[in-house]
């Protein structure tokens, strides 16, 4: 009986856990929006980037592609 | 006995927690009734009004980008069919109507669009992204989900168009 309730108690809570529901595609304005952005000025923080990974020789390391070289 | 009620039971709520529903080919689309997108006191649209007609359901948003594309497509192709019996039906899902009705006012559209401010019609029709249509024939069929739009499917949309208009219009 006790191993019957527990099975009953988590189902409940498994349950419980789908109340969490996803973000549906239409309901991702909100995310689409440029103040939710990442980087607020997309060019300007790759020219960044390409100076960083340019100073540093440690290209790869800010997610910039490149061979270390500096030279792209 | 009470093992078996148990198993029911699991089984019940894991059923009761799925989600995930979506229109099949061949299902009968819902039908609905939504204010006009850009006279919300004006009389509501309803889906039932097109009855026998080769529908093309269009779920879309501002803020979607192939949309920018797919809406004056698919204007060319109201424009092109609809004496001969196509309508197209867009329903806007964005938070705010006036988002909407600025990106209409850049790229116009001949086809009604109605507003889903309480954006229940998308969840009933099973939208998996935006842009997502559903093209029904005249019986009120689901016969194409269409998902994204890219360039080139405006002519693959023509040829579906073109070969439901050319089924019998029975009702």
């Amino acid at each position: 009986m006790m191993r019957v309730c527990g099975v009953l108690v988590l189902s409940v809570a498994l349950c419980a856990c789908s109340a969490v529901s996803p973000v549906q595609p239409w309901q991702r304005d909100y995310l689409a929006r440029p103040e939710m952005a990442w980087q607020p000025d997309v060019q300007l923080a790759n020219q960044r980037g390409h100076v960083y990974f340019s100073k540093e020789a440690s290209s790869g390391g800010a997610s910039a592609s490149g061979g270390g070289c500096g030279c792209n | 006995m009470l093992r078996r009620i148990t198993a029911g039971f699991v089984v019940v709520v894991l059923m009761a927690s799925s989600r995930g529903f979506s229109l099949e080919l061949g299902q009968l689309a819902p039908s609905f009734s939504l204010a006009p997108l850009q006279a919300e006191s004006s009389a509501q649209l309803d889906s039932r009004a097109y009855r026998g007609q080769v529908i093309y359901v269009d779920f879309w948003a501002s803020w979607c980008g192939p949309c920018r594309l797919s809406l004056p497509q698919l204007n060319t192709l109201y424009r092109d069919f609809s004496e001969k019996g196509f309508a197209v039906i867009a329903v806007n899902v964005d938070a705010h109507r006036s988002e909407a009705l600025k990106f209409l006012q850049r790229r116009p559209v001949d086809y009604p669009v109605v507003y889903d401010a309480k954006r229940e019609l998308p969840a009933l029709f099973g939208v998996k992204g935006m842009p997502t249509a559903f093209l029904l024939d005249r019986q009120g069929r689901v016969q194409h989900i269409h998902e994204g739009f890219r360039p080139g499917d405006a002519e693959q949309l023509r040829a579906m168009i073109t070969q439901l208009l050319a089924q019998e219009g029975a009702i």
